[in-house]
């Protein structure tokens, strides 16, 4: 039987992490190196953490399915990443950050450990400086921030557009320095494909090599999955087109519990879909909301080109509704907005996309302050949408871009499953049922530089965990199932490609495990859902052989995995019924079309058990607040 | 498909493995002028796997230009004709109905091709290893506004730092000179007062690794800057050459 144990350290909020470091065993510098650990995923979380193991003493093993670390997807963050460092002197505190991503995540994430988010996000801004990336400055030398959504404050540190890529480029630097000292063993193309339970402890994965497609083993005392979130269950998101949910839901299936899985964000500042042979949505940094103007036609039916629509038959949506945070509502609210308005068919031409304007900043601020703030993000959008954005208004409408949900982790950030630590967005931890903007970056860092290298010391020291024998049945046994499912997956030889059965899953998630959710339509979604896996099972093709480099095979391998994550997003969707945060549940929204919560009877975490495909047991962690009260969210 | 779709011969270059011999191989496609290249060749690939052929390995993955996974060459140019875009940011609307595209690999005797379209790039990581990094550990840093840095000083960085180690200035190079890439590195911390320890350490390691690995050297032409996606500047070569002058004459060799 689970039993879920958050293992909250006791004491005030302020002091728990501090007394819990204090508290944890160490392990003597000597008997580090006597250690394995194995880290897949190189992005900030996993490569934060395999250069900090290393520098440490660990023994490291790191994958990525890259052909180098530097590739994850982190790299496509543009915005920012906030921290409490209040060098603006506009009241901001680790107090504030922390409150601002609780009530962003809509009273949905466990207090402690979003309490030492906020807490070490100072510590990340100091790292990163010292590794030599280039942040914003003013002329005096000093660091520069900027706003962003849910916040009143100016707290985001950014480099230009690319925020993401600069830090990654520092984590990747720090890992390239352990490569060198020998700390950290590198292994590039290899995608996890399970991972290896000794006695219910994890002790080792199973990896495909992408180059030549052996099935090889690795074993060491702890793994670190820092795989990512799962936003291409939709077919059409901004995650990049590798990013999947393989290695988290093998590890689910071999007993970690998934939590939330149905809190997807789905970011209000996105390119329109152009048409059905696109690959995926392009996201524009939510930064643009600091100058940018969102509006629509005050009337159905207005196809006036944009800058032919006067002022006063204009709405400027979000200014009206939310008087105090405007165009910087957080990212549920704002997309919710702006479905509503498309929905009214005051959408562009009627369609699916709202004006982003920069007229009035480029009147107030001059074309070249602008092009200075925002040109690589304005030069991105006139490639893709072939029109100026200094002339045009932009057009933009919510995708799917962020998970919030993920395996669930204790305040050690390790499963259920002993051994199995879980970073960045691959856990779910610290955003609730909403992310906030520029808290990514600062989540996957936390966990990877500050908090996992403490607290998997602390595994060892107390567990003492043996080295495993790869050689053992259990590595062997679970090769042997990973090469089954290569062979069966190559073996069908249908007629429909893995692309259409994944876009049809697509277009049934976004439709009903989307934006907003209904009873009747979560039932319905649940039954197509599992009519496509059979019929995926049944139908697919793939071509090409399972000993070569055979991308086809890699992602039928993918989207098998998000045809049951899938339904597990919508079984967990249909359980939560109440509307929070990211997750809306039509019947549960003010006459204003607010979210309702309902603390009473869903304040908890709901981490799910795989029992078999398409049968999950419920468990809950009680969401406990001791410290901050749950109010219902305000931004007006 | 719309109405206004193009039509396109596309010659591909494929090739099965490392030791075999590879050929182009000749495609029609019709094609939305709003859909990236890559997108089609998704549309491509989609189809020969419908009609059970083996798709064109290609590799990709941000698609927004950040990543550096992609890298074709299109019509003779990297990343395609355009200035300061990676393939994944080409769109067909750039293309006439009725043209003919050679598309290849990205091709360098340090880049050896996998299959198709996809070459290894691992030289790029090794001469990272070899230097690009500032050595403290984690946790060990001071307040991050204890030492100020020059707005411009710190843009400047920025500007080298850019690079997406995608390979198109090496792709470009006639020698295959990989010397935008390690000077963008180079650069970016020779600007910053915290790679100032490890300065001239670092410029030697990297060029002698650089060289060990089999690329080329600088030959002047400037390819590498007008192919490169990010438009990294040729003057961080220059300032990596004077720091590797500076670090001979002043530091013993590493």
């Amino acid at each position: 039987m689970i039993k879920l144990d958050p293992k909250i350290p006791a004491g005030h909020i302020s002091e728990k992490w501090t007394n819990h470091k204090f508290n944890m065993k160490l392990v003597n510098p000597a008997n580090k190196r006597k250690f394995d650990v194995i880290v897949v995923g190189t992005g900030l979380a996993g490569a934060g953490a395999a250069a900090t193991l290393g520098e440490l003493g660990y023994k490291v093993k790191a994958f990525t399915y890259h052909d180098s670390s530097r590739r994850a997807h982190s790299i496509g963050a543009q915005g920012g990443i906030n921290a409490a460092k209040n060098y603006q002197n506009d009241g901001d505190s680790i107090y504030r950050l922390f409150y601002d991503t609780i009530k962003g995540g809509d009273f949905r994430s466990r207090e402690a450990n979003t309490y030492r988010l906020a807490e070490v996000s100072n510590n990340i801004i100091d790292q990163c400086v010292a590794q030599g990336v280039p942040f914003a400055r003013e002329y005096g030398g000093t660091l520069a921030n900027r706003s962003f959504g849910g916040a009143q404050v100016s707290r985001t540190f950014y480099a230009r557009g690319e925020t993401g890529q600069q830090l990654l480029l520092g984590a990747y630097s720090s890992l390239n320095r352990q490569i060198k000292l020998g700390n950290v063993q590198m292994f590039h193309r290899r995608e996890m494909l399970d991972v290896v339970l000794v006695d219910g402890v994890a002790k080792g994965i199973t990896v495909r090599n992408l180059l030549t497609g052996e099935i090889e083993s690795y074993g060491a005392q702890a793994v670190i999955l820092a795989t990512g979130g799962y936003s291409n269950v939709y077919f059409l998101s901004t995650s990049a087109m590798l990013c999947n949910a393989t290695a988290v839901w093998r590890a689910h299936k071999r007993g970690a519990l998934f939590a939330n899985p149905c809190f997807t964000q789905i970011h209000p500042t996105c390119l329109p879909v152009h048409g059905e042979g696109q690959s995926k949505l392009v996201l524009m940094s939510e930064s643009l909301r600091n100058d940018g103007r969102i509006w629509v036609p005050k009337k159905a039916g207005d196809n006036r080109p944009p800058n032919e629509i006067p002022e006063d038959e204009r709405d400027y949506y979000l200014e009206r509704r939310y008087p105090s945070f405007g165009n910087l509502a957080p990212r549920d609210v704002s997309s919710r907005s702006a479905k509503y308005v498309c929905d009214e068919g005051r959408g562009v031409n009627g369609g699916k996309a709202v004006y982003l304007d920069f007229a009035d900043a480029i009147k107030r601020l001059g074309e070249q302050t602008v092009k200075e703030k925002y040109g690589n993000l304005f030069d991105m959008y006139q490639n893709i949408m072939d029109e100026n954005p200094y002339k045009v208004p932009m057009k933009i409408y919510p995708a799917p871009h962020y998970t919030m949900g993920g395996l669930w982790v204790d305040y050690n950030l390790m499963s259920n499953v002993p051994g199995l630590f879980v970073a960045g967005e691959a856990n779910y931890s610290d955003h609730g049922a909403n992310r906030l903007g520029a808290s990514a970056l600062m989540q996957g860092l936390a966990d990877g530089y500050f908090i996992i290298p403490y607290t998997i010391g602390n595994y060892f020291g107390s567990e003492k965990p043996a080295k495993p024998d790869v050689n053992s049945h259990e590595f062997k046994e679970s090769k042997d199932e990973v090469l089954e499912n290569v062979n069966k997956l190559l073996s069908i030889n249908g007629k429909q490609t893995v692309d259409e059965i994944h876009k049809k899953l697509g277009h049934l998630l976004i439709d009903k495990v989307g934006m907003s959710r209904d009873e009747p339509g979560l039932k319905q979604v649940i039954k197509d859902i599992t009519e496509l896996r059979d019929e995926f099972w049944q139908d697919v093709k793939v071509v090409g052989k399972g000993e070569d480099l055979n991308q086809n095979l890699e992602r039928a391998g993918r989207v098998a995995d998000f045809l049951e994550l899938g339904e597990l997003m919508a079984v967990d969707a249909l359980n939560r019924d109440e509307s929070c945060g990211a997750h809306f549940r039509v019947g549960h929204e003010t006459k204003d079309g607010e979210a309702i919560r309902n603390d009473e009877e869903f304040a908890y975490v709901a981490a799910w058990e795989f029992e078999k495909v398409g049968k999950w047991n419920l468990h809950k962690e009680n969401l406990e607040f001791e410290f901050v009260e749950l109010a219902t969210r305000s931004y007006k | 498909m719309g109405n206004n779709n193009i039509n396109l011969t596309l010659n591909i270059w494929r090739q099965e493995s490392a030791e075999a011999k590879g050929d182009f191989e000749k495609f029609k496609v019709s094609v939305s002028p709003d859909a990236s290249i890559l997108e089609m060749l998704d549309e491509l690939n989609n189809k020969l796997e419908k009609e059970g052929k083996i798709p064109i390995a290609f590799e990709s993955d941000c698609r927004e230009g950040i990543c550096g996974t992609c890298g074709l060459v299109v019509n003779g140019h990297p990343h395609g004709a355009l200035p300061k875009i990676a393939t994944c940011q080409l769109h067909m609307r750039n293309f006439k109905d009725g043209e003919t595209l050679y598309i290849e690999p990205f091709r360098a005797t340090a880049f050896k091709i996998i299959k198709d379209l996809i070459v290894d790039r691992s030289g790029f990581d090794e001469i990272q290893q070899a230097g690009g990094y500032i050595s403290f550990n984690t946790g060990s840093a001071p307040d991050a506004n204890a030492v100020p840095i020059p707005k411009e000083i710190a843009s400047l960085a920025l500007d080298a730092a850019e690079c997406i180690g995608c390979g198109a200035c090496v792709a470009a190079c006639k020698n295959s000179s990989a010397m935008l890439f390690v000077a963008a590195k180079v650069s970016q911390f020779a600007l910053l007062p915290q790679g100032q320890p490890e300065r001239y350490e670092r410029v030697q390691a990297m060029i002698a690794k650089m060289d060990e690995l089999g690329f080329g050297s600088c030959s002047n032409t400037y390819a590498c800057e007008a192919e490169c996606p990010k438009g990294i500047s040729v003057k961080n070569i220059a300032r990596m050459n004077r720091d590797y002058i500076v670090s001979k004459v002043t530091k013993e060799t590493v």
